[in-house]
């Protein structure tokens, strides 16, 4: 870090405090002065809304305004305040909850005694007394607490979601200032990092009586915690206001736009440039029509003085036209499609078929502006723990010292099923195991109760090796806090198996073995972190040896073993392989005796290296890599995450709507094959599975490339080569769907971070694509985002990425639509998601209903609304040449401006909300139904194009017609009937009943041809995945005859002739 | 949305269990299948089929009789004259014969008809006060500015009525007169009165208010405009309580023809005068024109037309002929979708493909 530079100088506080920072926090943007404003500038950096604003400059200049001012504004106040209501209301609740929140209380010590202030008047440096389950009122270096060692516990629900507790502890140095005499000579300097959003970091360095301490994320009590069974602490404050790190993380998240949005801003584009041509078209008119006509006609209708000629004229007319016209795209248009989300939104949120009554979680759109895109993903990454799996871990297995536990046989050497039946281990010996525990295999009891050394010290180890937080809240009921489960569930066995974990201190670990209290002196823990893939600790044991205990990922651990080990080491493989290929989770554990001098001089380059502020990490790093060198192996772990309910069921149907599931996942190979296996996304039955696991670049181009030629030598004989690459399939869809069905591929982080690299990308996507499964296991959240990101750039198809714990957020974030599983693994993905809920199989219900339902509204709501204006506007095109190109509108004013957000809202609304054309139960029993989202079938250019040739269809219809029948028609008492406003009213009239049947009756009908599918003799068509569907022909049939429509297999929308002249007759 | 409902207990977030928010609204949605569809099809065609018959029997049964007179006769005299802009002054009289091969029965409606004359400008149609036609005193001495160039005349007066469309008011007048066979030449009588929309004549048009003084005195402060040779309320000689802006002809002018080519209703056949009791008899007619009306500036053409009217309106053949056509574009479709069911669609095979 450089630049540091915040400094919190106690010394001279009181001389200079006032220019420092205060804990003032203003969230809210506006007050009541700048409120208009600010939010008007805000919303006319909208393009839509500056667009309006320039129309409604343009109406006001007289001379072309064709259509009064209001026409403009009414629809653009409206728009306007409807928005500006609800930034007003969010931003009055801001306000309230900061005034809420800067009048809170806290007691801050100011000329040797403690004071009651409000949280806005604490500065950075002042020194602040928290009690418990208060909240933190700033960020603060914790000074002392009033428990042992200076430790104090904190829960951060509010900062990242997780409710475990956590423990914090002051400098050793500082621990014992509980007084506020100490406090007050407190003179220290804290040299630290600039402010950032970093919420698990920090670096600092604490300068006080002429000695350097570290400070790091451990001393740190952020602003948000809350502190817990702690009864007070001291602390200093570090930032405050603004610069907390709760405040930084309040960051504008990235804004996601769905791909309709895009086509949308698009085709106004085109709009825009159709309006200019007709604009044009109408202009030269009026020019040709003013000098051949107009020009003789002045007589009666004399130019204006500044009407020079002609030319001008027309240029005048063309702006009119521009005025008239522009209700080819309404402002409502943007105001209808936000309104429909928020209400798709809301249907997520309240279906009852997507909340889960164990935890009371209901699904939970986050994001209200991605639902139509749930209708169109095509890929989905998965993460496996948690996501697929229940992520309630529970130790199963273990290997110790060459010996598999945790099977049971019968009398015959088989092994038997474990079952709810089989009988379970006593603990009963153990008065303070977990009763919820089990364990089926006896002879590890044995084996403990025989003193077995290995034994001992494996169990030993699990109960040292972890960062768990116990909780004795009665004599012998322990809870334990666990950040992850699977440290969890290894604590928890190692008490049952008599290695009871009691206590813990900053400086020791109390253990109960075998009923003997003992107390290891806590020397140094060398943390787990993603790169490292291991933890150990350092404790000196009541005999003195100093041992070095550790757990973590199998490759990782057998690396740094002494080479005396390499037997057992290939015993254990053997077994984790076993483990891992009964879908367990696997831990190799490992120790180390320490010599106490080797150990002194490490000692002290560690406490230097934690005191440097740049590349802190990095050095720990090495450090930490020099020292768990030749170690010892005791054995393994296996712990069992059970998969969660209806996942294979889930993913067994995602496939058949032709979504392709990769699997991302942190675990070894033959667990995520097993998973695979259980999840049904491998079978026996697939011609091939490739397994890509190589170390060189060369080596994994040789497999992708000889993986992907057997694919393709099988299943044609291939003339193609490598030579076109992505586009062979892109075009041959047909063909791809032929051959993904039959193979799978599985390649882990090594190969992956090759075959990630630019010239191999190319080959990976050909290959993974071609196949029907694809699992990538031990990769890194990185890497996850790297996989979803190279989909996404090169197939163009919308990813959806899944998954539960912090390390799922970079993919999340990535991926077009996040979500987030609430689940056992704190929030952080949830807080980074789109969509939440608690269980994988609901991923079926957002996607095959919700999403469909929501594309499917949105599409057929956008072909609609252009249908309506096209079929409103286009009428004053056609009458452009009856009135002398002159901009005389046919309808009434008032009529235009309320036609879209009056007379033709309900259909839009109905049509765009409740609109089912299946219902829910067979969107999910027929998944192909799914695939036009994925085509883009239902709105895209071409769709776009029909609409609008049928809006220009009817506008001609709703023009002519009236014109045929009216030009000569009189009342039955003979007054005359062919003025300009009885031809208005008719024509609107008309337009109305015409676009609200054409709405209705699509509303209607669109559930017609979906309905035969439940008439049970008709046979199930959506069960054969390689037919292609005949959904897929209906659509395409739908846009080439008309006839086609109105047979019972006929598309939701209906043709121009066959829909409009029967009505168009009605409304003479 | 307003649910300030707090729940409490294990199940306090599930959502609740209304066909609304689960989406269970009950929905008809009907099935339609070429059973269903067909029958419908040819139910319409045959239902257009019918309505056009009809219309069509209707609009046969009734009588039209066109005269273009712009040039006709000795017309041709006053339309030379009315080509000098200098002449507008002068009046100009002219008389054209036509006669009638097979009488028209019933009532008779006698129309004025324009060709080319754009009375759907927007600049044109603009160009009026609506305020001052209603009667409002004040846009009576201020006509609105839409009424420019016409709102006053070269001395600053207010224009009554103002604006383009009033002052280019059509203002020939006929007369109607039939060659009684072996007798004189018979005058027909016109109704004049009751030919514009009631709505018209009693809410959009109204005089400002006499409060005892006369109509001549009322407007005495307003100028006519430009291009009429009588003030406004001076346009019927014969009967006071149809001057000012309640004249039914300035009512029926005001009330602007949608396209270029229009017809407005000038008078009624008054069939109490035993000759005409039943319509008008065959035979030879004359108009007499007072030809004031120029045309030839913007090419227009100027015509009266003679017709009886049924319950559907006028001779319109429009619409008889429209539903004939859909009837039949119906019935086409309906037929191409029978033969499509008969030979393919027959037992749903479509569907199972």
């Amino acid at each position: 870090m450089t630049g540091a530079e915040i400094t919190g100088d106690i010394s001279d506080w009181q001389v200079d405090n006032r220019a420092k920072k205060d804990n003032h926090i203003k969230t809210s943007k506006y007050n009541v002065f700048t409120f208009l404003p600010i939010n008007l500038f805000e919303q006319f950096q909208r393009v839509a809304n500056a667009y309006f604003v320039v129309l409604l400059i343009l109406q006001i200049i007289p001379e072309i305004s064709s259509l009064s001012w209001f026409t403009t504004i009414v629809p653009l106040v409206l728009v306007l305040a409807i928005t500006a209501v609800k930034d007003a209301t969010d931003d009055y609740f801001r306000h309230k909850s900061d005034q809420q929140v800067n009048n809170r209380q806290s007691q801050v010590l100011i000329r040797g005694s403690l004071q009651n202030e409000k949280w806005m008047n604490v500065r950075v440096g002042d020194i602040i007394k928290l009690e418990n389950n208060q909240f933190v009122a700033a960020d603060i270096l914790l000074l002392c607490s009033s428990e042992p060692y200076g430790l104090c516990y904190i829960e951060t629900a509010d900062l990242d979601g997780e409710t475990n507790l956590k423990v914090r502890q002051a400098l050793t140095i500082t621990s014992d200032l509980g007084d506020i005499t100490k406090l007050m000579d407190f003179d220290g300097e804290v040299i630290c990092e600039p402010p950032n959003n970093k919420l698990d970091k920090f670096t600092g360095t604490l300068f006080w009586r002429d000695n350097k301490y570290p400070l790091d994320n451990e001393k740190m009590l952020l602003r948000g915690c809350v502190l817990r069974n702690t009864e007070w602490c001291f602390g200093l404050v570090i930032f405050a206001g603004l610069q907390t790190k709760l405040m930084q993380n309040c960051g504008k998240t990235s804004f996601k736009r769905t791909s309709i949005d895009k086509l949308m801003n698009t085709l106004v584009l085109w709009i825009f440039a159709f309006l200019i041509c007709m604009g044009v078209i109408l202009a030269i008119g009026n020019t040709i029509w003013e000098s051949q006509i107009g020009r003789n006609f002045q007589v009666f209708l004399p130019w204006n003085e500044f009407q020079r000629s002609a030319v001008f004229s027309g240029f005048l007319t063309f702006w009119s036209y521009i005025i008239i016209l522009n209700t080819v795209v309404p402002i409502s248009l943007y105001v209808s499609v936000e309104v429909l989300r928020l209400g798709h939104s809301y249907f997520i949120n309240w279906d009852r078929k997507m909340y889960y009554s164990q935890t009371d979680t209901a699904a939970e759109a986050r994001t209200t502006t991605l639902n139509e895109e749930l209708g169109q993903v095509e890929f989905i990454f998965s993460d496996k723990t948690g996501t697929l799996t229940q992520n309630i871990m529970v130790f199963s297995k273990c290997s110790i010292n060459g010996k598999t536990f945790g099977d049971i046989y019968n009398e015959y050497d088989q092994k038997v099923e474990i079952t709810e039946k089989t009988a379970c281990v006593d603990f009963s010996f153990n008065p303070l195991c977990d009763r919820r525990f089990k364990f089926y295999d006896s002879n590890l009891v044995e084996a403990i109760k025989l003193e077995d050394l290995a034994v001992q010290e494996f169990f030993r180890l699990l109960a040292l090796c972890h960062t768990v937080m116990p909780e004795e809240k009665s004599e012998g009921n322990l809870v334990y806090q666990a950040q992850s489960p699977d440290e969890g569930a290894l604590v928890t066995a190692a008490r049952n198996f008599g290695f009871v974990f009691r206590a813990r201190t900053p400086e020791t670990i109390t253990l109960c073995e075998m009923g003997r209290a003992v107390t290891y002196q806590l020397l140094a823990i060398l943390d787990f972190n993603n790169v490292r893939k291991r933890m150990s600790v350092i404790v000196r044991n009541p005999e003195g040896q100093i041992k070095l205990y550790s757990k973590g990922a199998d490759t990782i651990i057998f690396d740094r073993l002494d080479p005396s080990n390499e037997d057992l080491m290939y015993t254990t493989s053997e077994h984790l392989n076993e483990f891992a290929g009964e879908g367990l989770r696997t831990l190799a554990l490992a120790y180390k005796d320490l010599d106490e001098d080797d150990f002194d001089v490490w000692m002290k380059k560690l406490l230097f290296a934690s005191t440097v502020i740049e590349n802190r990490e990095e050095q720990l790093a090495v450090l930490y890599e020099e020292i768990e060198q030749g170690l010892k192996l005791l054995g393994a772990t296996a712990i069992e995450d059970k998969l969660q309910e209806g996942v294979p069921e889930t993913i067994a149907c995602l496939s058949l709507a032709d979504i392709k599931i990769w699997v991302l996942t942190g675990d070894k190979l033959e667990t995520a094959m097993n998973i695979g296996y259980s999840c049904n996304m491998l079978r026996d039955d697939m011609n091939e599975v490739f397994v890509i696991s190589s170390h060189t670049v060369q080596e994994v181009q040789q497999q992708l490339r000889s993986a992907k030629e057997h694919i393709l030598g099988l299943s044609r004989v291939s003339s193609t080569g490598d030579v076109e690459k992505t586009n062979m399939f892109a075009v041959d869809s047909v063909f791809e769907e032929t051959i993904i069905a039959e193979y799978a591929l599985v390649i882990n982080g090594h190969s992956l971070a090759h075959a990630l690299e630019p010239q191999l990308e190319h080959v990976l996507l050909d290959l993974a694509c071609l196949c029907k499964t694809v699992i990538c296991c031990r990769v890194t959240p990185l890497q996850k985002a790297q996989v979803v990101e190279l989909v996404k750039r090169h197939k163009g198809a919308v990813t959806l990425a899944i998954g539960d714990g912090a390390n799922d957020v970079s993919m999340i974030k990535t991926a077009h639509i996040g979500v987030g599983i609430s689940g056992q693994e704190g929030m952080q993905a949830v807080l980074a998601s789109d969509y939440s809920f608690a269980q994988f199989r609901y991923l079926q219900r957002l996607l095959l209903v919700h999403g469909r339902w929501s594309y499917f509204r949105m599409c057929n709501f956008l072909c609609y609304f252009f249908y309506k204006n096209f079929a409103f506007t286009l009428v004053h095109f056609w009458y452009g040449f009856f009135c002398g190109f002159s901009a005389q509108t046919v309808y009434d004013q008032w009529f235009i401006t309320l036609f879209n957000i009056v007379y033709t809202s309900l259909p839009v609304l109905a049509m765009g909300l409740f609109d089912q054309d299946v219902n829910d139960q067979n969107s999910l029993r027929y998944p192909c139904l799914y695939k036009p989202g994925q085509q883009n079938l239902l709105f895209n250019k071409r769709q776009f194009f029909l609409c609008t040739l049928q809006g220009i269809g009817t506008s001609f219809l709703l023009f002519f017609i009236p014109y045929g029948a009216f030009s000569v028609m009189v009342k039955e008492d003979g007054s005359h009937f062919s003025d300009q406003q009885t031809f208005a009213v008719t024509i609107a009239t008309s337009l109305v009943i015409v676009v609200s049947v054409q709405g209705f009756g699509e509303l209607i009908t669109s559930g017609k041809n979906m309905r035969m599918n439940t008439v049970p003799s008709v046979s199930s068509p959506g069960r054969t995945p390689h037919s292609s569907t005949w959904i897929e022909n209906v659509l395409k049939r739908k846009n080439e005859v008309s006839c086609a429509n109105d047979e019972s297999t006929g598309g939701p929308e209906n043709s121009d002739i066959a829909e409009q002249t029967p009505k168009q007759q009605h409304t003479d | 949305m307003g649910k300030a409902k707090v729940k409490s207990g294990p199940l306090a977030r599930r959502p609740d269990n209304s066909a609304f928010k689960q989406q269970r609204l009950p929905a008809w949605s009907p099935m339609l299948t070429a059973n269903t569809v067909l029958p419908f099809f040819y139910f319409m065609a045959l239902i257009c089929m019918l309505l056009g018959v009809w219309l069509l029997l209707t609009v046969q049964s009734t009588q039209e009789m066109k005269l273009d007179y712009t040039e006709a006769g000795s017309c041709n005299l006053c339309y030379i004259k009315r080509q000098n802009a200098s002449n507008a002054a002068q009046s100009c009289t002219c008389s054209v014969m036509f006669s009638i091969q097979k009488a028209f029965k019933g009532d008779v409606f006698f129309y004025y008809g324009l060709k080319n004359f754009h009375q759907n400008l927007r600049r044109y149609m603009d160009s009026r006060d609506d305020g001052q036609m209603v009667g409002r005193k004040r846009n009576l001495k201020n006509p609105s500015s839409y009424c420019q160039p016409f709102d006053k005349d070269q001395t600053g007066v207010p224009i009554a009525p103002c604006g383009a469309v009033a002052n280019s008011i059509f203002n020939d007048s006929f007369t109607l007169s039939y060659h009684q066979p072996g007798s004189y030449r018979v005058r027909i009588p016109l109704l004049r009165r009751g030919i514009t929309w009631y709505t018209d004549e009693n809410v959009k048009f109204r005089n400002p208010k006499t409060e005892n003084l006369t109509l001549a005195e009322v407007f005495k402060d307003t100028a006519r405009p430009l291009y009429w040779q009588k003030p406004v309320y001076e346009l019927d000689p014969d009967d006071p309580t149809n001057n000012g802006f309640i004249n039914e002809d300035l009512i029926i002018w005001m009330r602007e023809a949608a396209f270029p080519n229009f017809k407005k209703l000038y008078g009624v056949l008054n069939r109490a005068d035993e000759v005409f009791a039943k319509g008008l008899p065959a035979g030879n007619y004359t108009i007499d024109i007072n030809y004031n009306f120029p045309v030839q500036y913007f090419r227009g053409r100027k015509e009266v037309v003679l017709t009886t009217l049924t319950w559907f309106g006028g001779q319109n053949h429009f619409l008889p002929v429209a539903y004939l056509v859909t009837s039949s574009l119906i019935l086409l479709l309906a037929v191409v979708l029978t033969v499509i069911w008969w030979k393919f669609g027959k037992a749903g095979k479509n569907m199972q493909e």
